[in-house]
């Protein structure tokens, strides 16, 4: 990097922070100046257009064009080509299987291991540090954490000695070294570790919260009655946080339909790693069939439509209950 | 003993998750009780199990970190575990990362440099924009509001996915003459620069960023806002001298969920930066090296841990927005 590109990247900023700052404030500047009459409409617009055009030129027009394009094909012909290619191609089926393999695993293993954590570590000595301990990878990117699962599950060959963690316990215990990244269908199941170690820190945080909203009184009761703790735990505190169970689990669902990023970084989807959102990518960007892009895209969105109208309906019922 | 349980507080502004709100106030109330509940409840066992699960949550980011600051042939041919037996440390994987001039090693300065800009722009764009509509939508009354605010909202449910495609073509046939304009008239700007990456970061940021937003300005008492009308403020006034202040909680729980998520991100960066060194992110250029340089250990794990630094940085720094903004926005992209 030359001197010459850090000021012309500086420039931009300083050019693109110029630009929204004019225009708002112009804006505004001419909203509160418009003649009296019709001056709330101006004022309406003012406030409310800017964000519109993005929304429309941003999602609401490609969302429809999106779904047009699934159905035709590269000449703009009307075709179910795409679905069929979709559902039939041994490959494309494979990308649909390991995406349920995904969100089947990801969310209920992600929301045990983050429960019993929770339960754990309830009340207990530096409740605090252990928190922040399994919730720390959220904040990293999920290139990031490729890149450091990816050094866990390195391979080297013959008698070398093995630099990733997993290899060297394998051999440790008189095992071959595995190609972990290569080995089908072991390879999906490892980047699916990679999202529960994501996943399971916000798991955590919000079942942590709503056990701490378990009334006491209940569980003394309980305790009274001489139940143990196992049942305790069943049948007061688990329907204690139903509600809160079904927020993570719905929204780590979501996330591990969309999940691409770790796919991308740690195998590109080879060696029948794929899911549906990296196929997208991989079809619409790198392999120019747009059509086929297209229709995973919706598929995609079709599938995370039913969980998002739940997610939204059960915080609402939850609302009016409060 | 009180150990304030809540410190991690989830969502404590209205509407992220139910339950959490109430916790602070509750586990304060029933401090000394719970005392004498919690010996009975923590047993030993659950003790040892919650440390396995840490410490097996926390091997992973340690051996990065440890072989990082590894010379590069131990990293290449030791097990970071045995760094007592094959010690070794140097800053050199980091240097080399970062300042190293030879075309054939990557210089992440300049990418580094893309990540900041981007992050930083991209997370005012649609921050200002939202808190405009958010104000509109909360404190102008018109006609269908109910309904059109809805619609914002559903928007969410759109996979980045659905928008790609489209929006590339828009902006292949929109953004890029002008681009090259600019390109023209002011040499030092690369034609690629960085306006689509910001673009695309701002629209797909809006829903979420208007819903988050409405919520919160909606609830500034009315009295305040009906009073400055009566002494005859204009609506750009109110929102700068009352709705501005009172709405900065939440406008830094957005911002800065907004902040790490551009700069984690690497799917809007590989389909609108062009790739090259003029705008494309960290993020982007780390997933590259993966492919290409997928065992030089040494420089991944450096440039790894660089672009890990800065959200971990903003996480434990600011934690409480952090959180919040987080458990808000959990379901965007």
């Amino acid at each position: 990097m030359t001197t010459a590109d850090l000021l012309g990247k500086l420039l931009q900023v300083v050019m693109g922070l110029a630009v929204l700052a004019a225009v708002v404030g112009l804006l505004i500047f001419f909203i509160d100046k418009a003649p009296k009459k019709g001056r709330d409409y101006w004022q309406l617009v003012g406030f409310l257009a800017p964000a519109l055009i993005f929304l429309a030129i941003g999602l609401v027009y490609p969302a429809i064009r999106t779904s047009l394009l699934a159905f035709q094909t590269s000449g703009g012909e009307w075709t179910l080509d795409n679905f069929v290619w979709t559902f039939t191609q041994p490959t494309a089926i494979r990308t649909l299987i390991n995406t349920v393999i995904w969100v089947l695993l990801v969310p209920t293993v992600s929301t045990a291991i983050g429960l019993a954590y929770a339960v754990f570590i309830d009340r207990s000595r530096g409740e605090k540090y252990y928190k922040v301990i399994l919730f720390m990878p959220i904040a990293i990117s999920f290139v990031g954490a490729g890149i450091i699962w990816r050094f866990v599950y390195e391979y080297r060959s013959g008698d070398r000695e093995q630099i990733g963690l997993l290899n060297a316990i394998v051999t440790a215990f008189g095992g071959e070294p595995v190609q972990f990244m290569q080995t089908d269908p072991l390879n999906t199941f490892l980047l699916i570790i990679v999202m529960i170690w994501i996943q399971t820190g916000f798991a955590m945080v919000l079942l942590s919260a709503a056990i701490k909203g378990v009334p006491t009184e209940q569980i003394e009761a309980a305790q009274l009655d001489g139940t143990n703790g196992w049942q305790r735990f069943v049948n007061v505190t688990v329907p204690g946080i139903r509600g809160a169970l079904v927020v993570v689990l719905t929204t780590i669902s979501i996330a591990t339909l969309k999940v691409f990023d770790i796919v991308r970084t740690m195998t590109a989807g080879n060696f029948n790693t794929s899911v549906i959102a990296n196929e997208m990518y991989t079809q619409a960007f790198r392999a120019s069939e747009v059509g086929r892009g297209s229709a995973l895209a919706l598929i995609l969105f079709l599938l995370v439509l039913p969980i998002v109208v739940y997610n939204i309906n059960v915080l609402r019922k939850q609302r009016e209950i409060r | 003993m009180s150990i304030a349980p809540a410190d991690l507080p989830t969502g404590k502004d209205r509407g992220s998750i139910e339950g959490a709100a109430e916790t602070t106030a509750l586990t304060e109330v029933v401090g000394t009780k719970s005392a004498r509940v919690k010996k009975r409840l923590t047993s030993r066992t659950a003790t040892v199990a919650a440390l396995i699960i840490a410490v097996l949550w926390t091997i992973p980011t340690f051996g990065l970190l440890i072989s990082s600051f590894r010379p590069a042939e131990l990293v290449r041919t030791t097990g970071w575990w045995t760094i007592f037996e094959n010690w070794g440390f140097t800053l050199d994987n980091y240097k080399d990362v970062l300042l190293s001039t030879s075309q054939s090693s990557p210089q992440l300065g300049a990418y580094i440099v893309n990540s900041i800009a981007i992050s930083l722009v991209g997370t005012l764009i649609p921050l200002v924009l939202a808190t405009m509509a958010a104000y509109a939508f909360a404190w102008i009354k018109f006609k269908g509001a109910g309904v059109l605010f809805i619609l914002v909202f559903a928007l969410q449910i759109v996979p980045l996915q659905m928008a790609l495609v489209p929006l590339l073509q828009i902006f292949s046939t929109w953004l890029r003459p002008m681009q090259a304009w600019l390109h023209d008239v002011v040499p030092i700007i690369p034609e690629q620069n960085y306006a689509p990456v910001w673009l695309a970061h701002a629209m797909f940021a809006l829903p979420l960023a208007i819903f988050l937003l409405h919520n919160f300005i909606a609830e500034i008492p009315s009295e305040v806002i009906e009073a400055a009308r009566v002494d005859g403020a204009t609506h750009g006034q109110i929102f700068f001298r009352i709705v501005l202040p009172l709405a900065t909680p939440a406008i830094a729980s957005f911002a800065i969920f907004q902040f790490i998520w551009v700069w984690n991100d690497l799917l809007v960066a590989l389909i609108f930066s062009g790739g090259t060194q003029d705008v494309a992110p960290l993020t982007q250029r780390l997933a590259e090296m993966v492919g290409s340089r997928g065992q030089e250990w040494e420089r991944l794990t450096a440039g790894a841990f660089i672009s890990i630094i800065i959200p971990l940085a903003v996480f434990f720094g600011l934690q409480r927005y952090f959180v919040r903004g987080l458990l808000a926005g959990s379901t965007k992209g």
